[in-house]
């Protein structure tokens, strides 16, 4: 691990795993979530389990919190690992061109630094929006159907959801095929499909997600 | 044809340079894009004014010393394409072509156009050979070597050492260059037994002078040899085998 920290080719597959792991959290979330069709009980029952889960064998919570620190220690890692190497290819290019022309560029692609700062940021503001409850004026602790619902009402923070999912679904559909790249996991036969598959898994998440705040405006979710 | 040029000015590696307008008459479509630089010099040489200086060798394409950004397009606009090879009817009459030198903190500017791209001989220096004593040549199926495996390390080492993949990156990375140069030796029975060593090496030396790679893919784009990004993958693939085991003797 401190050995791949060393180089940047190092940091990159860091960067791939931790994001990898941010991946599988977020396409958890999102099915997890889906529970809100079936109803409060169901859903608050499925926030009561995360807590539960592992016990007795582990405190109450304590695989959630374990869950927890394993994300923030990626997270950690995901972001100062892009700040020094933002850092490198800002220094390795110190003279720019009158005007650089790109030729396949994609939009995804070159807004994954400032993209994934806004990602980090809405995920600050999600957490004391509808975990903490800190920025969420009619929070109930416990009842998370009623948090959603109650939150989502509000017209501007759902579209403020939505926008970040936008963010999130770019920087999805780049970093999930960049990490084949960071991993050196390509093979003739598996090329063409890592562009599909990143793109299918951000658009899985992308609709997933914004189906929440969409349902809740339109009443489907009451 | 008649063109219009800005083209960057800069007496030696020490002073500021600039981009200066010429115009260019009796342009033939016919033209290389390098032999239209020869005419503008032979007018500039005969006025008594300092002749624009840049790169260039085989003028056929092969040996990788032309570079020039066109436009913001390292080689010019079209595709897989050296400089040498571009000719003026790609472009329109009456166009204004600016004309900027590869930049990047490892390449600094000789003067006018000329960069040095010596870095690139240093990663291969660091690396980009295999230590066996050959002899003479053996014979060709004495290692039988699979065509799909060979077909792959030859178009890893079709690279010419050019550099445009390292003046179009937005980020200044070195990675397809070096990509190439680890690729056609991992990729061949030849190339293992130094194949740990070799990668930490290459790769040490690429992060000393060039950025790091987004997979963005613009080097692909403009490489005149139709280097593929896959290859950074294998270099990755590579460097990740060479963190987890350690091999004897290194």
């Amino acid at each position: 691990m401190l050995n791949l920290y060393r180089s940047a080719v190092g940091k990159k597959v860091l960067m791939a795993l931790t994001g990898l792991m941010l991946f599988g959290f977020v396409l958890g979330h999102m099915v997890g979530n889906l529970k809100i069709y079936q109803g409060p009980e169901k859903l608050n029952a499925y926030a009561e389990w995360l807590r539960e889960v592992g016990s007795p064998a582990v405190p109450h919570g304590g695989v959630l919190w374990i869950a927890r620190i394993g994300l923030l220690a990626a997270v950690g890692i995901h972001i100062l690992s892009a700040w020094q190497l933002t850092r490198m290819s800002r220094k390795a290019r110190p003279h720019d061109y009158a005007k650089l022309e790109s030729v396949q560029l994609t939009y995804a692609s070159r807004t994954m630094r400032w993209g994934g700062v806004i990602v980090a940021l809405f995920v600050v503001y999600h957490l004391m929006h509808l975990t903490w409850g800190s920025l969420h004026s009619d929070f109930i602790p416990g009842d998370a159907y009623h948090n959603v619902v109650a939150g989502f009402q509000v017209l501007p923070i759902s579209l403020f959801y939505i926008v970040a999912q936008v963010a999130l679904a770019l920087h999805l559909n780049h970093g999930l095929w960049s990490l084949f790249q960071s991993l050196g996991w390509n093979h003739p036969s598996i090329n063409p499909w890592r562009r599909r598959l990143a793109g299918a898994f951000a658009a899985i998440v992308f609709i997933g997600n914004v189906s929440f705040p969409i349902a809740v405006l339109t009443g489907l979710v009451a | 044809m008649q063109m219009r040029l800005r083209v960057w000015r800069q007496k030696n590696r020490d002073t500021q340079g600039s981009l200066v307008d010429y115009a260019v008459d009796d342009v033939s479509s016919e033209m290389s894009f390098l032999e239209m630089l020869d005419v503008l010099n032979e007018r500039l040489a005969g006025e008594g004014d300092d002749p624009i200086a840049f790169d260039h060798d085989c003028r056929e394409g092969i040996c990788g010393t032309c570079s020039l950004m066109i436009n913001g397009q390292a080689h010019g606009p079209n595709r897989a394409t050296t400089t040498c090879q571009l000719h003026m009817r790609s472009f329109e009459d009456g166009d204004t072509i600016r004309i900027e030198p590869w930049r990047a903190a490892a390449f600094p500017v000789l003067k006018d156009l000329v960069v040095d791209r010596a870095p690139l001989d240093a990663i291969v220096q660091a690396g980009g050979y295999i230590s066996v004593n050959t002899g003479s040549a053996p014979d060709a199926n004495l290692i039988p070597i699979g065509k799909p495996v060979a077909d792959r390390a030859m178009d890893a080492a079709a690279c010419i050492g050019c550099g445009a993949c390292v003046a179009q990156c937005p980020n200044g990375a070195g990675q397809l260059f070096t990509a190439a140069k680890v690729s056609q030796l991992a990729l061949l029975p030849q190339g293992k037994p130094e194949r740990t060593k070799r990668v930490r090496s290459m790769v040490a030396t690429m992060e000393d002078y060039f950025g790091s790679c987004s997979n963005f893919g613009e080097c692909e784009a403009v490489c005149p040899k139709e280097i593929s990004l896959d290859f950074i993958a294998v270099m990755n693939r590579e460097y990740v085998r060479a963190a987890l085991v350690s091999d004897p003797g290194d």
